[in-house]
């Protein structure tokens, strides 16, 4: 018998991004599977942000190739996919979090419809129903239910990123991009926040893509980890592996520079 | 020195050329926002400005012209409107719904059917029906081009979420032709069903946004709900004063500093037919009727 497990859920190929003269990033190869975490670490303009933007069909790729199988168990070109069809994956299989909650969330609108929204995008047209899911949802991401009809402009930082996850993961998505998901937050909210996050990835068993500047972070949520520098991919294998014997010079600089707690 | 001082009906014929186009192409894809060159008229923004360029584009000279303000004849807004047709394009106008081959309207739509030799204009102000919820154009139009509406779901599941129901009570948005949404201009909800499967022309004209849309004649209009909180049309619980109409939409009309008030049809010809028709209407003429305050909202 197949396991699910044994198709990879997205591949990268020589991935290239370029603005013009200026290199996004390049040469970036990988394959990512079912309920797998991969980090990618560098320094601010080492390509890590268009790199996820490429992956999820943001941007263009200048060259290369990305694939996700979709639910239908088909690989797929990414670029191949209509425009329709990719906006829909982006709000149904896929979630991304933004490091400014603001970005990824509809301030204007109470907790309840911004998590409901993505439910109604794809056709739920009971309001019982749906406020369940939102309150089902709110309390998974430890927010009370009483503050289910508030606007996230009332909500502190931490409780805006998790309701960012909560609106996320209501579609139940098979892969999650995030861009900084605890940067501009104190250190026991981000503390809170990552244990939240490894536990919801690990009960959904999601694939995710965390894009982090932070060591800390990766080595707590990711298997895998991708050192970027100026583009490129310097060194990637297990966290653990690369964390702790760094090979490349870069890394090394890069897992030294930590602060001794 | 006799020549007019204007082209029929205000607007040059290229222009009118122009505007034309732009209602054949919405009806042509009913509930579909055209851009137009919209020009400036002479009144403000606000006034009507669209659906008075989407006039002077079908008006003729045989046309006979009826303007309602809140379904009302003789307000401002209409009799400026009146007298603009009247002056620029010398057609005949009227009050009465079954005489007018032209209705232009802010607001309201006739009691009365409408028949099929008829065209309802309406003066929009915001033609873009998700545009509280999301303000960027670029990305509505692309919303309406994949036909992504959940936005506009999200905007009743805030209604009941702070009222306890829809409490959206004009610009409810409607799906015409099971494919746009669209915005009905400010009309009250109580008229959004008699927009499906009209037997007139429906168009709508926005000045200041640039936009021209249409419902042809029997197409199917469904106002969006929730299939545990549907669609309620709205109207006052009371009878009209002057002619005790209990089934028009009724406006409030304040009588003094001490509360009273009294509800009257909002629609005068409507209101004036029945009052002056044969068969004395049922309810007493002239009686206030006293409402329990809970009953009105």
């Amino acid at each position: 018998m197949i396991d699910a497990n044994d198709h990879p859920l997205l591949e990268a190929e020589a991935l290239a991004k370029w603005y013009g003269r200026q290199l996004g990033c390049r040469g970036v190869s990988f394959v990512l599977y079912p309920g797998e975490v991969m980090a990618v670490v560098g320094e601010s303009g080492s390509g890590k942000t268009t790199l996820l933007q490429l992956l999820s069909a943001q941007l263009a790729p200048s060259s290369g190739r990305v694939c996700y199988r979709m639910r239908d168990g088909v690989l797929r070109d990414l670029a191949c996919l209509g425009e329709a069809q990719r906006r829909c994956l982006f709000r149904t299989d896929w979630g991304y979090v933004h490091q400014d909650p603001a970005l990824g969330l509809r301030m204007a609108v109470s907790a309840g419809a911004n998590v409901g929204e993505r439910l109604m995008a794809m056709g739920c047209r009971h309001y019982g129903r749906i406020r369940s899911a939102a309150q089902d949802w709110l309390d998974r991401v430890e927010i009370a239910c009483d503050r289910i009809d508030d606007a996230p402009t009332v909500y502190s930082g931490g409780m805006r990123q998790r309701l960012q996850i909560a609106r996320n993961l209501v579609t139940k998505p098979r892969l999650v991009f995030m861009d900084e998901p605890t940067g501009g937050l104190d250190v026991s909210i981000q503390a809170r926040l990552l244990d939240l996050i490894r536990r919801l990835v690990t009960q959904l068993r999601l694939a995710a893509v965390i894009v982090t500047h932070d060591l800390a972070v990766a080595r707590l949520l990711s298997h895998r980890i991708m050192v970027m520098k100026d583009g490129a991919v310097v060194e990637s294998g297990l966290t653990d592996q690369v964390l702790d014997d760094p090979r490349e010079p870069y890394t090394q600089l890069l897992v030294s520079s930590i602060l001794p707690a | 020195m006799n020549a007019p001082a204007y082209n029929f009906a205000y607007l040059d014929e290229q222009t009118k050329r122009m505007i034309r186009r732009a209602i054949l192409k919405a009806i042509a894809i009913p509930g579909y926002q055209v851009p137009f060159a919209s020009r400036e008229m002479p009144m403000p923004y606000g006034w009507g400005t669209g659906g008075v360029q989407v006039t002077a584009a079908i008006l003729g000279p045989d046309d006979i012209l009826k303007v309602i303000d809140q379904g009302s004849d003789d307000t401002t807004n209409a009799v400026s409107i009146r007298k603009f047709f009247v002056a620029t394009a010398g057609v005949r106008t009227t009050t009465a719904t079954v005489d007018a081959t032209v209705i232009q309207t802010r607001h309201r739509i006739p009691e009365t059917n409408l028949h099929e030799r008829q065209i309802l204009v309406f003066q929009v102000p915001i033609p873009e029906p998700l545009r509280f919820l999301e303000p960027r154009e670029t990305e509505t139009r692309r919303m309406h081009a994949l036909e992504e509406y959940g936005l506009m779901h999200v905007k009743l599941y805030e209604d009941i979420c702070r009222h306890g129901e829809i409490a959206t009570s004009y610009a409810y948005p409607v799906m015409v032709d099971g494919r746009y949404v669209m915005d009905p201009s400010p009309t009250p909800k109580f008229d959004n069903p008699k927009m499906n499967d009209c037997r007139a022309l429906q168009l709508f004209g926005a000045g200041r946004e640039k936009r021209i849309y249409a419902i042809p004649p029997y197409t199917r209009v469904v106002s969006l709900d929730f299939e545990d909180h549907p669609f309620v049309p709205y109207r006052f619980n009371g009878t009209c004063a002057l002619c005790g109409a209990t089934d028009s939409y009724l406006d409030e009309v304040i009588t003094d500093d001490r509360g009273s008030r009294m509800f009257v049809c909002s629609d005068t010809d409507h209101c004036e037919t029945r009052r002056s028709s044969p068969v004395p209407p049922a309810g007493e003429e002239n009686e206030v009727p006293r409402l329990d305050p809970e009953q009105t909202p």
